[in-house]
């Protein structure tokens, strides 16, 4: 304001940490290493407690394991889009093909779903880096197009032969032994997903991934073959991805063409960019307020979808860098009024 | 047989034309994929509906209405969405679906499901195409399809309006250089590509009942015309219509309709996978490949 | 400049054409390169020049004409693959990391399989051990080792450093050829005098190189021999001051508003 002078200003200062250098920390005092640990312990300590305090309700238990269902696909999402500069808009593909992929080593080879659920992981993410393996060189909005119609065409495939259980899909797939074995055999997986890319981002391997992102052409010219570089990324999505739907549905005992159904590919997007994109970590926070959020919606239907399609809209327009990068950049600064 | 494949599978190309053009014709001009186009489409369907039905104004009233709202709809998506993240296409796609599915789902919420929701035909008589009998409301369909193609090319070529967003198309920054207002020119863009949209609705819908699901297919449908065609190519828009419409024809009479959509959703995949540019479109193969 | 001269012939490249529809934007151009030579192009803008080494490169497949390396014909295969075979380029328009520190950028290259294979990096270019690689290959390149400018973020440096860090990526490679495309454009006169002796050390160390060059005086310091082009045609090659001296030179740089 100009009308009055302010006697009184806001000034934003870095904290000391992070002034000395761009990614070299020197840790020296207690203080640091604490100011560092505080925002992971906590997020640790979370999703550790959370069974314990959730057990007495077995429902709302399984909320809790649909947050980290939908982290590890948002994780997975994120990690396409802002390291690798992918823009997957199926992430509904990976989802049910390790779905499906369980399923059927389940029911029909009889494999228990401690096999059957890593195999299916496995198998599902070289299926799906081979079914997009043709797609890799295209950019932009034609990734995002061509991603977009790969769960679509499962669904059309499966019900038009009227394979893998056709429309009905799989019923009596077995489910875990007990409630602390479900909930932190996927809270252990999401934990692997989310710090072992976050910790592969910055080793060697992942700058490389994250190199193609920042300027192909230079990639190419190194010597590295980009489009093998892509598919290495994808892998390592379509693992996360697959995981967490074999994991589902052991939890659900069934599997049927809603795996590849089109929420599974939007929610992760909303949830990342609620969360913060490019972060890894915020996709985890935005499917902790999208899935609950979606609980208390579910008696109004399909107003869940308009509810999430205008969060996400408004996050998409108006503030793009999400909550995540938002809360970093605040918990690294001191604020403080200062008189002028 | 073959008469009717002939006719019918013209008709079927030139509904793709008409569920396809606005589409192209907003990314051909301004870049901008309207991944609400669907959306739109349905939208004014029900408003047409409503309009007709519930406030119980004349059927040509209500035309004239709805698409005029389906033209303000595009105008409001563009200024209130589309120019904040203009020139980031993947925000672009993923703003203007989520829009897409806030109408779409909108209207779930408020009841409209089923099969109960119909529009009138213009005219219930049957001609006679090739011996083939074609109902008044296709005759009309075929017609419109190609006067709208008509009628764009006619626009871009005769007025000053039309000028600018051909101009536009072929170079925007020459364009503004000349004076054309870029945003005013993308929001028309928007508009026409919705209007468009809505015609085809209100021409196509009588043919069936009003489901929501139909603004889904009609976006993939879209996309894939305009994929396959070329995004951004008008004259391969209506090729790629045709040999899309003939194929999908195909596929119904001497398959299952499920196969329908399966030929749609192919077609994009490996369109996209062989050549990016499309089949009809310019060769602008550096852009979108490596 | 430099002077031993094995005779070689390391890159042979004949009657190589790229037509862009109508256009002949190179037109059967001949170049013999032999182990150790430094070899400028020069010629107006829009003469082929980059499109020439894009071709070379294998960035455009070439519509007519051969490019062999060391006998064997590497026309028309992958960048990736021609790189990997030790002919490496810096691009005209810089291609960094911008959201990378600088010796990061050296990282990539580093982590590629010719590093790997022929680099015989110290620590064999195991994680961690890049870093410090990286690091001694810019301080060779002219960044202060103890300053804070190897660790800048790659978008923030100035062109001089940019130009640099192009040259790096190459020389993380180990590379036997390096194409350099303008290495001296946007540079200021003492930044440039103090890039030529760093090629003229690389090429004591046996590197052979292309340079394609506006900057005549400061190219034929280091060039032994110079191939011109005109509308992607091959005007003449030969010795820097034979070329400079041809009258079809003399009227494509004079004639165009050329800056010498």
């Amino acid at each position: 304001m100009t009308t009055e002078t302010t006697h009184k200003r806001r000034e934003r200062i870095d904290r000391g940490i992070k002034v000395r250098s761009e990614s070299l920390y020197a840790l020296n005092s207690f203080e640091e290493i604490a100011y560092l640990l505080t925002p992971r312990v906590m997020l640790i300590a979370a999703f550790v407690l959370m069974p314990l305090i959730l057990s007495p309700w077995p429902y709302w238990g399984r909320v809790g394991l649909s947050v980290c269902i939908l982290a590890m696909l948002s994780i997975s999402f994120d990690f396409l889009a802002n390291y690798v500069g992918l823009v997957s808009l199926g992430g509904a593909f990976f989802y049910g093909v390790g779905g499906y992929m369980a399923a059927v080593l389940n029911t029909e080879l009889g494999l228990p779903p401690i096999l059957s659920i890593p195999v299916a992981t496995l198998l599902g993410a070289a299926f799906c880096t081979l079914a997009l393996l043709p797609c890799l060189p295209l950019r932009g909005i034609y990734f995002a197009i061509v991603t977009l119609m790969y769960p679509l065409l499962m669904t059309r495939i499966i019900e038009a032969f009227d394979i893998l259980g056709g429309t009905e899909g799989f019923r009596g797939i077995d489910g875990f032994s007990g409630f602390f074995t479900e909930q932190y055999g996927l809270i252990l997986a999401m934990f692997i997903a989310l710090f072992g890319l976050r910790r592969f981002v910055n080793m060697d391997g992942g700058l490389v991934i994250r190199a193609v992102k920042d300027n192909d052409q230079s990639v190419r010219a190194s010597g590295i073959s980009v489009t093998w570089t892509k598919a290495k990324a994808v892998f390592l999505a379509s693992l996360t991805g697959c995981f967490a739907g074999a994991y589902y549905i052991h939890m659900y005992s069934n599997v049927g063409i809603s795996s590849f159904a089109l929420d599974l590919s939007i929610m992760p997007i909303a949830a990342t960019i609620i969360g913060g994109a490019g972060t890894l970590v915020g996709p985890v926070l935005g499917a902790a307020i999208l899935v609950p959020l979606s609980e208390f919606l579910r008696d109004f239907g399909s107003l869940r979808i308009v509810v999430y399609a205008l969060v996400l809209t408004g996050f998409v327009v108006f503030r793009s860098e999400g909550l995540m990068n938002y809360m970093t950049r605040k918990y690294q600064q001191v604020e403080r009024w200062v008189k002028i | 047989m073959f008469y009717d494949i002939l006719v019918y599978g013209f008709i079927q190309s030139a509904a793709l034309i008409l569920m396809a053009f606005g589409f192209s014709l907003v990314y051909g001009v301004s870049r901008l994929p309207n991944f609400a186009h669907g959306a739109i489409y349905v939208f004014t369907g029900f408003i047409a509906w409503a309009l007709f039905n519930t406030a119980g104004f004349p059927y040509w009233l209500s035309v004239v209405l709805s698409v005029a709202a389906s033209g303000a709809i595009g105008v409001l998506i563009y200024y209130v969405i589309l120019r904040r993240v203009r020139g980031m296409e993947v925000s672009e796609v993923i703003a203007t679906y989520a829009i897409g599915l806030v109408f779409l789902e909108g209207l779930r919420y408020a009841g409209f499901r089923g099969g109960t929701y119909t529009l009138p035909v213009a005219s219930d008589g049957v001609s006679f195409i090739l011996d083939v009998p074609v109902d008044h409301q296709r005759l009309l369909l075929m017609v419109l399809g190609f006067a709208m193609v008509a009628l764009i090319w006619l626009l871009t070529r005769y007025t000053r309006m039309g000028r600018a967003l051909k101009g536009m198309a072929q170079d925007e920054r020459a364009a503004m250089m000349l004076g054309i207002d870029s945003d005013a020119t993308a929001a028309v863009a928007v508009a026409l590509g919705s209007m468009l949209a809505g015609v085809a609705a209100l021409i196509i819908f009588p043919l069936g009942s009003l489901v929501v699901e139909e603004g889904y297919k009609v976006l993939i449908y879209a996309i894939a015309v305009c994929v396959v065609g070329g995004l951004g190519s008008w004259a391969g828009t209506v090729i790629a219509a045709f040999v899309l419409g003939y194929s999908q024809y195909m596929t119904v009479a001497y398959g299952k309709p499920h196969f329908q959509m399966v030929v749609m959703l192919l077609a994009i995949i490996v369109t996209l996978i062989v050549r990016p540019s499309g089949f009809f479109g310019k060769q602008k193969q550096l852009e979108e490949r490596v | 400049m430099s002077t031993h001269h094995t005779k070689e012939p390391i890159l042979e490249i004949r009657s190589l054409s790229k037509h862009f529809g109508g256009v002949k934007a190179v037109d059967d151009v001949s170049l013999t390169v032999n182990r150790g030579d430094v070899v400028g192009i020069i010629g107006p803008n829009g003469s082929g020049k980059t499109t020439l080494i894009n071709c070379i490169t294998g960035f455009l497949k070439p519509t007519k004409g051969t490019v062999s390396f060391h006998g064997k014909e590497i026309t028309g295969k992958k960048p990736h693959k021609i790189a990997d075979m030790g002919i490496n380029r810096t691009f005209q328009i810089m291609r960094p990391y911008y959201s990378m520190p600088a010796y990061k950028n050296l990282v990539i290259p580093l982590s590629s399989p010719r590093a790997k294979r022929v680099g015989g990096w110290r620590g064999g270019g195991k994680h961690g051990d890049r870093d410090t690689v990286a690091v001694d290959i810019l301080e060779e390149l002219g960044f202060e080792r103890d300053s804070r400018v190897p660790y800048k973020m790659a978008g923030t440096l100035p062109t001089g450093y940019l130009k640099r860090l192009e040259l790096g990526r190459c020389l993380a490679l180990r590379p036997e050829l390096i194409i350099c495309d303008e290495v001296f454009s946007g540079l200021s006169a003492s930044e440039i005098s103090s890039l030529v002796p760093l090629i003229e050390k690389l090429n004591g160390q046996g590197i052979t190189m292309i340079m394609i060059e506006h900057r005549l005086a400061e190219l034929f310091r280091v060039a032994n021999r110079v191939m011109a082009l005109s509308y992607g045609e091959k005007v003449t090659e030969g010795a820097p001051d034979e070329v400079i001296n041809h009258p079809k030179v003399r009227e494509a740089y004079l004639g165009s508003e050329e800056d010498f």
